[in-house]
């Protein structure tokens, strides 16, 4: 065998595959990797930090800068943080628009994945597919909240605007839309010898070390670990709703990849479930005090965002500003069997490996 | 400010800064006036507040409350703890009621590690999810809490460790749960909290040559203007 020099490599922060700006050194043997460091806080901007000082209603915009590709999802758990705390009702309509708009995240947020997954593999064209069905969802979220990616929809005790009329019935058209699409990803891609040859087998780990390693999501569920929170532990009102969990069971980017999919065809599920189920009126607002004090005391409270288990901890010792305010950021988690998976593969599934992990940079460095 | 003195400024250790900025600004009177105002509407609050939960503890006497359904999960993981790692290892054990009644449990640091082996491995509890890491700092203390839950019975527990703010420093628990390694590396570069045992202890968010840790109470920017 010929040895090589080992050679070392710097793969970021601006390199275009990395999702933003994550860094990662690795020393290479000949084209094989045989350590690789991952480098954070490019993007560290002290969210935490800067929470210690803003009220709670102040502090949700900040959230949706955490994982800037489902920001519903990052409202969802701070609010519903504070109302735990604080015992607060939510309207019943409220609930429902936060379950459809975070539903609706979710379908996005795989498909942005999706895209740029087979973007980095080496497929340009599946990216414009997911962008032009995304941009659908952006639409109706614009349409909702006058923003595109940092909605800064939800509040403690409800949502921020109603629906406009017409809104939910472009909701339901979207659904039927959506799920013909779905056939058309898989009948363009999913198939397709050279991308399977690209994921089948590539970043395998078993059920005992995604556990320990504390990985969620699609992550988890690859390895056949039945644990979504909508279903483990409801939250909101997913447990009125009929969906089912895709479990996969090789623990390999392929797994990882019918997983996503296949969620967005749950997702679309729930969604039509909700919009059938939807109160004809009612309030958005819940009653909630005009300055929100949750009392003395801490929490934790985690839900299910698309990248997996995102929680919030909040120490509050009865002011409006929390004490203290700790994300759990499921990119920042599921990042760190990374160095684990790299060694011995070659800087090629290096890409397959890392987008098959989904992260979002935002959300790592928070 | 003159060149002079900004330099002498930034040679100056962390806490004389600001100590030559005493000059007293000229009176301004519509100012003083503003804030006597707020003076005055703040000590109206005060007192309407006052009143007010004078009037709440008076009109409900407390009730003695029914034991929370979750007791018996805190007893028995206080009760394995005391059997099986030590009798001192428990400092203190309550349910959470903000948090739906979340077992949680405080452990003396000296008994952390093998706490934590019993945590994740004992059949019963077999909490080997470690969902979330969280450092704060009290101010008299800090605390490192571990968040956890057993995928079987999904019960939850929040194990909490104290330590003092000088020197702090908590046994690591990486080697038990993988998952401590990267969080366990953001509390050591945010709060400054040691975790001896750990494999790979450096900053993680910020610069390796950062001074400093942003989190903690007491913290101020050794470059004021970053």
């Amino acid at each position: 065998m010929i040895r090589t020099e080992e050679l070392l490599l710097n793969v970021g922060p601006q390199h275009p595959s990395t999702h933003g700006v994550f860094r990662i050194v690795v020393k290479l043997d000949g084209e094989v990797i045989t350590e690789a460091t991952p480098v954070m806080g490019y993007l560290h901007r002290g969210t935490e930090k800067i929470a210690e000082s803003l009220n709670f209603t102040q502090i949700i915009p900040y959230t949706d800068r955490m994982d800037y590709v489902s920001a519903m999802t990052n409202n969802y758990v701070l609010v519903h943080a504070v109302e735990t705390m604080m015992g607060l009702e939510v309207p019943e309509r409220a609930e429902f628009l936060r379950l459809i708009v975070m539903e609706l995240q979710r379908v996005a947020s795989h498909l942005v994945w999706w895209g740029t997954y087979l973007l980095d593999i080496g497929a340009m064209s599946p990216f414009l597919y997911a962008f032009r069905d995304r941009e659908i969802i952006i639409d109706l979220f614009n349409e909702l909240c006058g923003a595109r990616l940092t909605y800064n929809y939800m509040r403690v005790g409800g949502v921020k605007w109603d629906a406009p009329p017409g809104w939910m019935d472009k909701v339901r058209d979207f659904i039927p839309y959506m799920e013909n699409k779905l056939e058309e990803y898989d009948k363009l891609v999913s198939g397709n010898e050279i991308f399977l040859a690209r994921i089948k087998g590539i970043g395998k780990y078993d059920a005992e070390t995604a556990i320990d390693y504390g990985l969620s999501g699609a992550n988890l569920r690859c390895t056949g670990v039945d644990w979504d929170l909508r279903k483990a532990e409801p939250y909101s009102l997913y447990s009125r709703f009929e969906f089912d969990v895709p479990l996969g069971k090789n623990g390999d980017c392929y797994d990882r990849y019918r997983i996503r999919l296949e969620e967005i065809r749950q997702s679309l599920r729930i969604l039509k479930q909700a919009v059938r189920q939807f109160p004809d009126g009612g309030e958005t607002m819940g009653k909630v005090p005009r300055v929100i004090r949750p009392p003395a005391g801490e929490v934790y409270v985690r839900i299910e965002s698309p990248r997996g288990e995102i929680g919030c901890h909040i120490v509050s010792k009865g002011k409006a500003e929390p004490y203290r305010l700790k994300f759990r950021r499921p990119s920042f988690v599921n990042l760190q069997i990374l160095p684990k998976l790299l060694v011995g593969e070659t800087m090629t599934n290096l890409i397959t490996i890392l987008g098959g992990v989904d992260i979002v940079v935002g959300e790592v460095d928070c | 400010m003159s060149e002079e003195k900004k330099e002498e400024e930034k040679a100056l250790p962390d806490g004389a800064r600001g100590a030559g900025e005493a000059q007293t600004p000229p009176v301004d009177p519509e100012r003083e006036a503003k804030l006597k105002a707020a003076a005055e509407a703040r000590a109206a609050r005060a007192a309407a507040k006052e009143k007010a939960d004078k009037e709440a503890a008076e009109a409900a006497p407390p009730e003695p409350k029914p034991p929370s359904p979750k007791q018996p999960e805190l007893e028995r993981i206080v009760e394995l703890l005391k059997r099986d790692v030590s009798e001192e290892a428990v400092e203190d054990a309550y349910v959470n009621e903000l948090n739906g009644d979340m077992p949680t449990v405080v452990v003396r640091n000296a008994h952390w590690r093998p706490a934590a082996e019993l945590l994740k491995r004992h059949e019963e509890l077999s909490f080997r999810y470690l969902r979330n890491v969280s450092g704060v700092d009290y101010e008299t203390h800090m605390e490192v809490v571990y968040h956890m839950v057993s995928l079987g019975t999904k019960r939850e527990a929040a194990i909490k460790v104290k330590t003092e703010r000088e020197g702090a420093s908590v046994y690591s628990a990486t080697p038990v749960w993988a998952t401590a390694g990267w969080n366990e590396r953001e509390i050591f570069d945010l709060l400054g909290i040691d975790f001896p045992g750990h494999p790979d202890l450096r900053r993680i968010m910020m610069p390796d040559d950062w001074v400093g840790h942003p989190l903690r109470k007491d913290y101020e920017p050794l470059d004021s203007e970053v």
